[in-house]
């Protein structure tokens, strides 16, 4: 019965502890619902044929409802919203009470990604790790706009606000890998803000957190304690790479040349780009960092003004290692026109 | 009342019949510059059809787009600009004045036995007020639009860098014109009863509009407050919603909510007393529970109040919140119960004729009871965490704003058709137009409700691919559903311009608004009526010409 009602609802499966108890609610409420519109509908249809209308110049007695008809018409409507209200709200409030045994995974959500990161250190962008059938609780903040942590198939959503934390919690039944939706509007990327939850068999997840926590301990060894050792960290290209993932670049910037909302990186460097306004401009350096930290000084013609700005929000050196990176999307095409200014070789691949 | 000269001598029978208030002057002048409450609701009543379209384009844009999960058509940012301006245009430009500004001003005065409205200045001035904000929006959508949902959440509206503080502006415009509309009611109503009219005898259209006034006035001015807030927060880094600035974001959700809970009663409630009037005139019989549906309407407009902290139970309100906004909001289902039980109890034993009005009331019926028990479903605090802010809320939504709230303004629009032109539509086209928009909005919005439960947030412009069968059924219907508005387009312009010549009361109803010649002189009536009973008294047959109630 459950499974058919599911099925027939659309409903996504029912992951959490608590995805079957609201089901049950949805399907006690949804049948009420049908039962009361076929019934008004009926009657409609009954009155409509019994009542047609045979002449022109027919009259009508007078009638007027007695009390407790009316009554009726509120004590009915009255009683089985209550109904539904008390059953919800007890539901509500098991799901507003994080258990006091559960473990803590925090969230920080920006445009247009999700970042996890586990008291032990490790963290994760866009992919939230959890042990199944353990309580897990998270603890939720915005770096801009409000967004909106949803996962249909465990029936929590909580939105996540700026300047704030919010809270959530759930229990996955089962090991399997669900989706993360954002469910707040948030802007042009807001459709593609997605992530998943991995929940591991309890042991797995064990295993993947001491594997992180060593990887962890080992790089914080290997990090540099004097001027002559090297940064553990690779050299800027291959730290502008994981900037631009961990930044949410590269959900508006393609690497490849394919268009999307933002202009592609690949042979961005001293491209000649046309401008809203009709003029063109040499992407160099200065561009490059312009656009990051007050992106909508120069709009490139047939694009939005949408990027926020990184203005404080990267440093000097990762910028540095940003525009490094996007130097080195180069592809092979033989490149006419003037001379590119002073000769400055830009890395070529890794 | 005292009658003007030309009334009394009228009444002598020294002048010949007033012209009515079509040909009481034709040049454009005449029009624009008129007191006419009859001719202020016409020229609302064409705007608000106007904005309908464009607000239906942007719709079926959508919905084109929608066909495909990944991208197509028109690009993300373009896709939430559309969205956008058609909430914008579909609350603000369209449901919002429809049924008060456009039939309200032309039916109010008629039904309560008045010359016009109290303010009649006032009146012109607030059609122009509405097309002052509605000039500011377009030029808004013209230099680009805003991409922030008509609910402008802070502090993505405050910090986009797209166009928003013309539409800002142009909400704030023409919610002047709500107020005003608004007031200018209430006084007419408390001031210009026709003799006889006691309170118990008002029509309940008079009543449902009352109710939406006093909504207007109370709430309208914080809405205006609002955005005027979010505009200084743009331009001048004012930090009241913007958190990098100190604010509070939720507190915006707040302060909007409070105007814009209510706005959806401004939206439903005339289309409510449209349902009360046809329901008895097609029925011909009278209203079943007249005190009961009159008293809920302004039960609906107070509970109405206090109840928006179901928009925000999980935007981070506290638990205690929730549960406070979640039971009151069930009294507002209860409220419409008892309405839709009168309704139907005033069939009962009645003389029903099945004409296009009574295929929207049968419409309107079926959308209120579905469209408002999924509202309470979704008030049911635990329920909303699955469908907050997914399909299912925008299907709810459309089932009462463009349900039901559309169905009573086509009811209307078809009931008072003969009496706002003196001209009859062809009924079959009529009928057929019903079947499809009833039809093609179940086939529209049922596919959205279980695109809810399957978890399609909303809002989003690309989607995963296992939604795309049910958005694909969906943009089915949405075409279906623009054929029939076409249709109605064509047919009721025909019938204006060649439309045969109907009779002064044609559907022999004895709502107080026949009263009148139809169209009605400028003037409305020769003689002031002297009201003696209640409205759509049917236990005498009426003959066809203008009522007498005396």
């Amino acid at each position: 019965m459950n499974e058919l009602l599911r099925r027939l609802l659309f409903l996504p499966d029912q992951a959490s502890t608590f995805a079957r108890d609201i089901d049950q609610l949805h399907y006690f409420v949804i049948v009420t619902t049908f039962v009361m519109s076929t019934a008004v509908g009926l009657t409609t249809l009954f009155f409509f044929v019994r009542y047609r209308r045979r002449s022109e110049t027919q009259t009508t007695p007078h009638i007027e409802p007695t009390w407790w008809m009316e009554l009726g018409f509120i004590g009915t409507p009255l009683f089985f919203f209550m109904l539904w209200f008390f059953l919800g709200f007890r539901e509500f409030v098991r799901q507003q009470t994080p258990p006091s045994d559960a473990i803590d995974v925090y969230v920080m959500a920006k445009k247009w990604m999700w970042k996890f990161a586990y008291p032990d250190g490790p963290n994760a962008i866009n992919v939230l790790r959890v042990p199944a059938g353990r309580n897990v609780r998270l603890l939720m903040t915005s770096r801009d706009v409000i967004h909106s942590f949803y996962v249909p198939e465990f029936r929590i959503k909580q939105d996540v606000l700026p300047g704030r934390y919010t809270q959530t919690w759930f229990n996955a039944v089962q090991p399997g890998r669900y989706q993360i939706l954002c469910a707040e509007y948030c802007g042009a990327g807001h459709s593609i803000m997605r992530g998943e939850v991995i929940a591991l068999k309890p042991q797995e997840f064990e295993d993947w957190l001491s594997q992180q926590r060593r990887g962890l301990v080992a790089r914080q060894d290997s990090s540099p304690t004097g001027l002559d050792f090297a940064p553990a960290l690779g050299n800027l290209v291959d730290q502008g790479r994981r900037i631009a993932a961990e930044q949410g670049c590269l959900k508006c910037h393609t690497t490849d040349g394919t268009r999307h909302i933002g202009p592609t990186w690949l042979d961005l460097y001293h491209r000649r780009e046309k401008l809203q306004d009709g003029s063109i401009i040499d992407a160099d350096e200065a561009y490059l960092t312009e656009s990051m930290m007050e992106p909508t000084a120069k709009i490139v013609a047939g694009f939005q003004p949408v990027m926020p700005s990184f203005q404080g929000k990267i440093a000097g050196p990762e910028v540095a290692a940003l525009v490094e990176y996007i130097k080195s999307l180069q592809s092979d095409v033989v490149r006419t026109g003037p001379s590119e200014g002073p000769a400055y070789a830009p890395i070529r691949g890794r | 009342m005292r009658l003007s000269e030309a009334d009394s001598a009228r009444l002598a029978g020294a002048l010949p019949q007033a012209p009515t208030y079509l040909q009481d002057g034709t040049t454009v002048l005449s029009w624009l510059n008129t007191r006419d409450h009859k001719r202020v609701g016409v020229m609302f009543l064409a705007s608000v059809i106007f904005f309908f379209f464009i607000g239906g384009i942007f719709a079926l844009a959508l919905r084109m787009k929608l066909l495909q999960p990944g991208p197509y058509l028109i690009d993300a940012v373009s896709y939430n600009r559309l969205f956008t301006l058609h909430g914008v245009v579909m609350i603000f430009l369209f449901l919002i004045p429809s049924i008060p500004s456009a039939f309200g001003n032309f039916v109010l005065p008629l039904m309560i036995g008045a010359r016009d409205v109290a303010f009649p200045r006032l009146n012109l001035a607030s059609f122009y007020l509405y097309l002052a904000g509605a000039a500011i929006t377009i030029w808004g959508m013209l230099q680009g639009g805003a991409d922030t949902g008509w609910t402008f959440y802070t502090p993505y509206s405050s910090t986009t860098p797209t166009q928003v503080l013309p539409i800002l502006l142009g909400v704030f415009v023409v919610g002047f014109s709500s107020i005003l509309t608004g007031l200018n009611f209430i006084v007419t109503v408390h001031t210009l009863r026709a003799p006889g009219m006691t309170w118990m005898r008002i029509p309940l259209f008079v009543w449902g509009i009352y109710a939406t006034s006093i909504i207007q006035i109370l709430a309208t001015p914080v809405l205006g407050i609002t955005v005027l807030i979010v505009a200084v927060e743009r331009f001048a880094g004012f930090g009241m919603f913007d958190p990098a600035r100190g604010g509070d974001p939720v507190l915006f959700q707040h302060m909007f909510w409070f105007y814009s809970h209510p706005a959806v009663y401004i939206m439903i409630l005339p289309a409510m007393g449209v349902i009360s009037e046809t329901v008895s005139a097609f029925s011909r019989k009278n209203t079943f529970g007249y005190k009961a549906i009159a008293m809920s309407s302004l039960g609906i407009a107070f509970v109405g109040f206090f109840t928006w902290g179901h928009h925000m139970f999980v935007a981070g309100q506290s638990t205690f919140n929730a549960g406070a906004f979640g039971i009151l909001s069930m009294f507002v289902g209860v409220f419409t119960a008892i309405k839709v039980f009168n309704w139907v109890g005033t069939m009962y034993r009645g003389a029903i004729a099945f004409k296009t009005p009574f295929a929207y009331i049968c419409g309107f019926l079926y959308f209120i009871v579905f469209g408002g028990m999924t509202g309470v479903a979704l008030a049911t605090t635990s329920l909303d965490i699955h469908w907050h802010d997914t399909y299912f809320v925008v299907a709810h939504f459309h089932f009462i704003m463009v349900g039901a709230s559309v169905m009573g303004f086509l009811a209307a629009l078809h009931y008072w058709f003969p009496k706002m032109f003196g001209k009859t539509y062809p009924e079959g086209w009529g009928l057929v137009a019903a079947s499809l928009i009833i039809l093609g909005f179940n086939a529209t919005f049922i596919p959205q409700f279980l695109l809810g439960n399957y978890g399609m947030p909303r809002r989003y412009y690309q989607y995963p691919e296992h939604f795309q069968a049910l958005h694909v059924a969906s943009t089915a219907g949405g075409t279906l559903l623009g054929f029939g508005f076409l249709i109605i387009l064509i047919y009721l312009t025909i019938a204006l311009i060649w439309g045969q010549r109907s009779e002064s009361n044609p559907w022999g109803s004895k709502g107080f608004e026949w009263l009148s010649a139809s169209p009605p002189p400028t003037h409305n009536f020769d003689e002031l009526p002297t009201i003696t009973q209640m409205p759509h008294d049917y236990r005498t047959h009426e003959p066809p010409g203008v009522l007498h109630v005396a």
